[in-house]
């Protein structure tokens, strides 16, 4: 073999990844977003101005980024918590309701949320947390219960005989097994969040939807295109990203 | 020593176990029978406090365990169940070492405890140590799962039903390993079946349980030869009784001390009876010639002594 050789094959899985691939054209969209100005006022020439200028990409992308972070962040702790307590005997009582709420959390439209949250919490980014973590809080309670529920009776049992104590077995052996499947809950959460949170630009949190409403208010279509095409990526990169983390949380599948 | 004293568990509307008093001599393989819903899980499962009785006291070695934390117990005591319930997501030496663990051992000690057992169970420690249980067969399975509940060298070993779901022939394997086993450490072993050829096999002492009480309990050879009630004549079987009987007896009862000399190889004088006789068959004879365990002549077994109660 070619001295080297591995490094090239390496050098071009990377090259040739997906992730990779994904995260590239978000970057070159984010960044390079002024360059295609001509681009645009060549498609819509009515415009007099073809580009959003009034905050720049980056800077919204990474206010997007913080508002779904953040509310997803604490959609896991709350939804993990949540999960764990009503698959212990002592919380078994609390899954009916616990279910219940966090299918209403779900079933409530997310401008709904906002439009309630605002009269209390006024507007800005506050009232768009609260929304967003409310609606990632369903499939990630949901998916906490089913993954803990879908480890074997067998196994909990050994372990159980063998003198492992309730922190020790939810801690070495239910929550890793668990973790496959409560993944792909915060996966789904939060690919469902990038697009929700372009909503929160109504109540006047900064992110990517805020060109898509500003165009949707004045009747620009550009501005429409070019929030909504960096959403896209953004979503298209953080599932990606998750389809990592599964393959990570799985590994000794393979073994 | 396990001791229980007049314990019972009820599942309501019905009683598990019913009063057993029941004492298990420290180094004794003991076998508790039962057809299924007789309490032999359920008496088992109480010694580790995986159940706690209604009523009565269990004591291990002298401690009423009612009094002892459950997992520092359990991390005293192997525990080996039929789907063997290994860690999918832990390689077969850090299953192993699940105890050791718990209970902090140094490493270098946990990882010479481990080559230790995977020798024991006759497990090639560099194609398992690093492998991942969905890699094994259920019979390596049950061998890595045995091999975690002597991890910590327990004094106690319990084995709920644990070669029930394995072939014949896997089966045939751990059983003379667990032979060997309980020779080689002295273990006290308390050991769940519902299948009488292998507590025939396994067992010093039987404990034949039936709705919860206890029927019988005593030597293999007892259990054949006054079986106490119907129930316990039904598990052993009343059409093959003879044959059971042949499995349990050994050369080394029936064999005549003669001098005589017998042509072809001889038998070991620890050899069941059963084997005997299929020797017999196979070479078209009525008599063998027997060595003892130094391989030495020790006479020879004639069929008619066999044959004669």
């Amino acid at each position: 073999m070619r001295p080297g050789s591995t490094t090239v094959r390496w050098r071009m899985a990377f090259l040739t990844d997906r992730l990779t691939l994904a995260v590239a054209v978000l970057v070159a969209l984010v960044l390079g977003m002024p360059l295609l100005k001509p681009l645009f006022a060549a498609a819509f020439p009515a415009l007099d101005r073809p580009l959003y200028e009034a905050d720049s990409f980056l800077a919204l992308t990474l206010d997007h980024l913080a508002l779904v972070g953040l509310s997803s962040l604490m959609a896991v702790v709350a939804g993990c918590a949540a999960g764990v307590f009503v698959t212990r005997p002592s919380g078994a009582e609390f899954r009916g309701i616990l279910e219940a709420v966090a299918t209403m959390g779900q079933t409530f439209p997310p401008v709904a949320v906002l439009a309630v949250a605002v009269p209390v919490m006024g507007f800005g980014p506050k009232p768009a947390l609260i929304a967003l973590t409310l609606y990632a809080l369903l499939p990630i309670v949901e998916n906490t219960v089913a993954g803990l529920e879908g480890v074997p009776e067998a196994v909990l049992e050994s372990a159980r005989g063998l003198g492992m104590g309730p922190v020790e077995r939810l801690f070495r052996v239910e929550l890793p097994l668990a973790a496959p499947v409560i993944l792909a809950g915060v996966r789904t959460a939060v690919v469902i969040n990038v697009g929700t949170a372009a909503i929160a630009s109504t109540v006047g949190a900064k992110t990517l939807g805020l060109p898509i409403i500003v165009g949707l208010n004045g009747s620009n279509q550009a501005y429409v295109i070019q929030g909504a095409v960096i959403v896209a990526a953004l979503a298209v990169v953080l599932d990606f990203g998750f389809d990592r983390l599964a393959a990570l949380s799985v590994r000794w599948r393979r073994g | 020593m396990i001791t229980f004293e007049r314990v019972t568990k009820r599942f309501e509307p019905w009683t598990a176990v019913d009063g057993v008093s029941l004492t298990v001599e420290a180094g004794e393989f003991c076998v508790l029978i039962g057809p299924s819903g007789s309490g032999k899980s359920t008496l088992m499962k109480m010694v580790n406090r995986l159940i706690v009785p209604d009523e009565g006291t269990i004591r291990v070695g002298g401690e009423d365990i009612a009094m002892l934390r459950p997992e520092d117990l359990r991390r005293r005591m192997g525990y080996v169940i039929q789907n063997v319930g290994l860690f999918p997501h832990w390689t077969v030496e850090r299953n192993i070492a699940t105890v050791p663990t718990l209970l902090g051992w140094p490493k270098a000690r946990v990882r010479d405890r481990v080559s230790d057992l995977l020798d024991l169970l006759k497990l090639d420690a560099r194609r398992f140590r690093d492998a991942y249980p969905h890699q094994l067969s259920g019979g390596q399975q049950q061998r890595v799962g045995v091999a975690r509940a002597l991890a910590a060298e327990p004094a106690i070993l319990l084995m709920d039903e644990p070669f029930s779901a394995l072939d014949p022939i896997t089966r045939g394997a751990l059983q003379a390993e667990m032979t060997a086993i309980h020779k080689a450490t002295g273990t006290t072993i308390v050991f769940v079946t519902h299948d009488m050829d292998e507590a025939l096999k396994l067992a010093n002492r039987i404990a034949v349980l039936d709705h919860g009480r206890l029927i019988q309990f005593g030597p293999p050879l007892e259990i054949l030869h006054r079986p106490a009630n119907d129930t316990v004549r039904d598990l052993i079987g009343r059409e093959d009784w003879g044959l059971k009987l042949l499995a349990v007896e050994t050369v080394g009862q029936r064999v005549r001390p003669d001098v005589e000399k017998v042509p072809g190889a001889p038998l070991p004088i620890d050899a069941p009876l059963r084997q005997a006789i299929a020797e017999m068959v196979a070479r078209g004879t009525d008599r063998l010639p027997v060595v003892d365990a130094r391989g030495r002549p020790a006479g020879v077994l004639h069929l008619s002594d066999v044959v004669r109660s």
